[in-house]
């Protein structure tokens, strides 16, 4: 089982609600997904359309709620978020988005960091998303971060894990979960990560844009569970010279002369 | 006569009645408070003082929701 800050999880895949063509697909694609988390965001609302209520759709019985901050371009903006973020839904829980730049959305390290001090003071359970820095992850996890989420590439990109080494060290020295978030294109994208030992992944625009993503999500949740599965079976180990998988005693080295009459 | 007070709903500029609380607000809005945050002027008002909150002339208020989001 995953446990971040206390609290257990069954899944460890964790969906994002964006991108969906309408709150009915979302909702059953959660549910085939098997997730016990998903992300939302804060936005101002559009008074000409007040019925779009994403809390309407979410069974907050079955699901853990996760804030995110995605909007704020600096620490200030991600704090004023993330208290606007319990006041709306009473969860201390957080994942901390700072991205300056909209063309790239990568995570601004310097601002994440003070962000994840300020907020740990203030109480918040921080998750904050940052690049695939295992010094990084280090000065965050010192910091009081519940769980690091490092990209495996950039944010809605679906190109994988594209920063493999680098997670693989933070893996390595984490004493938090870590998420692999962002760029998770493919099942087979959250199974390399999961086989790697990653604690969890993260996926919004792989199930959210697939042409059925309530089948996509449901090809993710067996693609995590192989993932983990395979990791705490214990890989074997590469190499580059060819070693048989069959005996190699007892190899007919005499000619087959009893098959020749 | 009443004297009308100009507020700034979500950047929106709205014409209201002197008295109206920020429930009346939301209510006029046709919008559930209990998923909704609000600030008025920067400052986060908690659900508990809605009813309490007396718009002045001149607020910035800012309704905000959650939506989906990765």
């Amino acid at each position: 089982m995953l446990t971040i800050a206390d609290t257990g999880f069954n899944s460890r895949l964790f969906v994002g609600t964006g991108k969906f063509a309408s709150s009915e697909v979302m909702k059953r694609a959660i549910e085939a997904s098997g997730s016990q988390m998903v992300t939302v965001a804060l936005r101002r609302i559009d008074l000409n359309n007040p019925d779009d209520d994403i809390m309407q759709a979410l069974d907050l019985e079955k699901i853990h709620f996760l804030p995110n901050t995605s909007g704020a371009r600096n620490a200030e903006e991600a704090i004023r978020l993330a208290k606007l973020a319990r006041a709306a839904s009473g969860t201390n829980w957080l994942k901390l988005e700072v991205t300056p730049d909209p063309r790239t959305l990568l995570p601004d390290p310097i601002d994440t960091l003070k962000a994840t001090e300020q907020l740990v003071k203030d109480g918040f359970i921080v998750l904050p998303y940052m690049n695939a820095d295992p010094i990084l992850a280090l000065r965050l996890q010192d910091a009081g971060a519940a769980a690091v989420m490092p990209l495996g590439s950039p944010i809605g990109t679906n190109q994988g894990i594209k920063t493999a080494m680098q997670v693989e060290i933070i893996i390595e020295q984490a004493r938090v979960p870590v998420v692999v978030d962002a760029g998770i294109g493919a099942p087979s994208h959250a199974t390399q990560a999961m086989e790697m030992g990653a604690n969890a992944v993260l996926v919004n625009t792989a199930i959210a844009v697939a042409g059925d993503p309530v089948r996509m999500a449901g090809a993710f949740k067996a693609a995590v569970e192989a993932g983990r599965e395979a990791y705490e079976a214990g890989l074997g180990l590469t190499s580059k010279s060819a070693s048989a998988s069959s005996p190699e005693e007892g190899i007919l080295t005499a000619d087959l002369d009893f098959i020749q009459n | 006569m009443t004297k009308t007070m100009k507020i700034t709903c979500n950047g929106t500029e709205k014409s209201i009645e002197p008295d109206i609380t920020l429930t009346n607000l939301v209510n006029s809005l046709q919008l559930n408070p209990q998923t909704l945050v609000a600030e008025v002027n920067g400052q986060i008002i908690e659900h508990t003082d809605f009813n309490d909150k007396k718009l002045q002339d001149g607020d910035g208020v800012e309704l905000i929701r959650f939506v989906g989001g990765g």
